[in-house]
């Protein structure tokens, strides 16, 4: 697995537990190094033993581990520049949905080996849609929910979702939207950067800034 | 502005993968760029909803569901041949000057499809109009690439070389043995795993004396045999370090039975025993080993138990040379009255066990 993968999973650990949990995580996933490097591919037995560990030392169920996760690149300052790509995909929460079937071949233009799971949106009402995920490790759909639910909240809207589960490698998420503007969301600013808008994050102390333009 | 004959040259310079479809839903013009994705049929004459599937909105079924879905961004593809992913947007033409066909004009572009389209139909920096970014793009993805491959590169030498770095780290180098670091490390994580293990300290007696008389070489040669000694006695999985000058610990994973350890001790022992020949002299050491099982504690710690077989080791130099003792809790109570003849009869090569 992508090392972008795996280190996610430890800057979660480290960001949300402190450092000492993820040193924790490291020895008892009997890993030889103490940090992933971002731009390395790993073997994908090492991303199961490591989520095995995190759940392990932090005595939680896998599937709230990964939407902890999910949630955690939406909505944490040091992970903002994962959710102004997301952001890229659509104005409006609707289509950022129907932007996630672009988002593999977007993040493979940005980094070409990076492997992300197949998303594809089924739209089956205006305010019903289900996601297939296609994964080589089982989970992923519950990382989709919890970043899922983290950016309807970014986007101001109220959606509920369900794990509706799935067959080997196949994982589905049931998306209802109950209203699309529900609440202001965070500001999205196409020509800020990252880092700028983690420090307006930061600088305001407040993850809810006030919204512009709309 | 309403007449789309008027309209066409200029589109196709500004919007060269525009079409103009009519009232009925069938291509009246596709844009040279458009029409270059399907050379061999001409997209004129074709029903739009025929040639493309459109993906998104969902249930677009007829001219007046296009109609609807004016202004919208449109996901479409082809249905037959390469099935490229289109973008669009689509504007209807009105009818309210002139009794002509509605239609609507719709302007597509590739999306993210664009790599692929690129490759797929040969398309040039004159096929996009000079207003569109494409080509920027393009360049981006492009230099981008070269950049990260470099970057990739030297990623990868930086591994290796960290890799090495770690495993020189790790490693004595004189003896090929792991070193004190390393065997703290194996220390936690045996300890870490729970499992029963045993810890053994080896000390080299007369070591200081062969070095003395024979010179450093044949100090160095001398512990290079001791290590192949080491290696030879025991299991492919134990770890064996040289944690000092002389001294040796050796970490025993799964393996607590004292039969089994007091033979492996008795057998490097014997074997190191045995003089070592350096040039056309002889080398002859002994050793003195100590050993403490993880299961003598409730909860084993790293620090403890090498401080308890340290104390194995000074009984058995105690008990004079070439002797191996368990660790038992006895021996951390001091025994005064014998210990001025420890410096004579335990440690003639002149290092204290005790204070290793």
């Amino acid at each position: 697995m992508h090392g972008l993968v795996n280190r996610t999973i430890q800057q979660f650990v480290s960001d949300t537990y402190g450092a000492e949990r993820w040193s924790e995580v490291a020895l008892a996933a009997d890993l030889t190094f103490a940090e992933f490097e971002a731009m390395l591919v790993y073997e994908e037995a090492l991303t199961r033993r490591v989520l095995e560990a995190v759940c392990t030392v932090l005595d939680k169920p896998r599937a709230e581990v990964l939407e902890d996760i999910g949630t955690y690149l939406v909505s944490h300052p040091n992970a903002e520049a994962v959710r102004r790509l997301l952001r890229f995909g659509g104005e409006d929460f609707v289509e950022f949905l129907h932007s996630l079937d672009d988002l593999p071949d977007r993040a493979r233009l940005a980094v070409s080996d990076l492997e992300l799971p197949q998303l594809e949106l089924r739209e089956h009402a205006a305010d019903r849609f289900s996601l297939t995920v296609n994964a080589r490790i089982d989970g992923f759909g519950q990382v989709m929910i919890g970043m899922l639910r983290s950016l309807a909240d970014d986007y101001g809207a109220l959606a509920l979702l369900e794990h509706r589960g799935g067959q080997r490698g196949f994982e589905v998420v049931d998306i209802t939207l109950i209203e699309a503007g529900f609440a202001q969301g965070r500001s999205f600013d196409l020509g800020a950067t990252a880092d700028r808008a983690a420090e307006a994050t930061s600088a305001s102390g407040a993850l809810v800034a006030p919204g512009h333009g709309n | 502005m309403t007449d789309p004959d008027a309209m066409v040259p200029i589109l196709d310079v500004l919007c060269p993968m525009h079409l103009v479809i009519d009232a009925s839903g069938h291509i009246r013009h596709a844009g040279p760029t458009l029409q270059k994705l399907r050379p061999e049929s001409p997209l004129a004459g074709q029903r739009f909803l025929e040639l493309f599937e459109l993906r998104r909105p969902r249930n677009v079924r007829s001219m007046a569901d296009l109609l609807a879905s004016s202004r919208v961004k449109l996901h479409m593809r082809f249905r037959d041949g390469i099935q490229t992913a289109l973008k669009g947007v689509l504007m209807p033409l009105s009818t309210e000057c002139r009794e002509a066909p509605a239609g609507a004009v719709v302007n597509l572009s590739f999306g993210i499809s664009i790599l692929d389209a690129v490759r797929d139909y040969d398309l040039l920096a004159g096929d996009f109009p000079a207003t569109d970014l494409t080509i920027e793009m393009l360049y981006l993805v492009e230099a981008k690439s070269a950049a990260m491959a470099a970057s990739r590169k030297l990623n990868r030498q930086l591994q290796s070389a960290k890799v090495a770095a770690e495993e020189q780290a790790f490693t004595d180098t004189l003896t090929g043995l792991k070193n004190r670091r390393a065997m703290d490390h194996v220390l936690d994580r045996l300890i870490a795993g729970g499992r029963p293990f045993a810890l053994m300290h080896v000390d080299l007696d007369f070591f200081k004396a062969v070095n003395d008389t024979l010179g450093h070489a044949a100090g160095d040669h001398v512990l290079q045999q001791v290590a192949q000694i080491m290696v030879e006695q025991t299991r492919s999985g134990d770890t064996i370090a040289r944690v000092g000058g002389d001294e040796f610990v050796l970490l025993f994973d799964g393996l607590v039975d004292a039969r089994r350890l007091e033979s492996v001790a008795t057998r490097i022992i014997g074997e190191l025993e045995r003089p070592i020949p350096f040039g056309d002299q002889l080398a002859q050491i002994s050793a003195s080993a100590g050993t403490v099982l993880s299961l003598d504690y409730p909860r084993p710690e790293a620090a403890q138990m090498l401080a308890d077989a340290d104390l194995a080791l000074y009984a058995s130099k105690h008990k004079g040379r070439a002797q191996h003792s368990f660790f038992s809790p006895e021996m951390r109570d001091p025994a005064p009255a014998e210990n001025p003849s420890l410096g004579q009869a335990a440690d003639m090569g002149g290092e204290g066990a005790a204070a290793g």
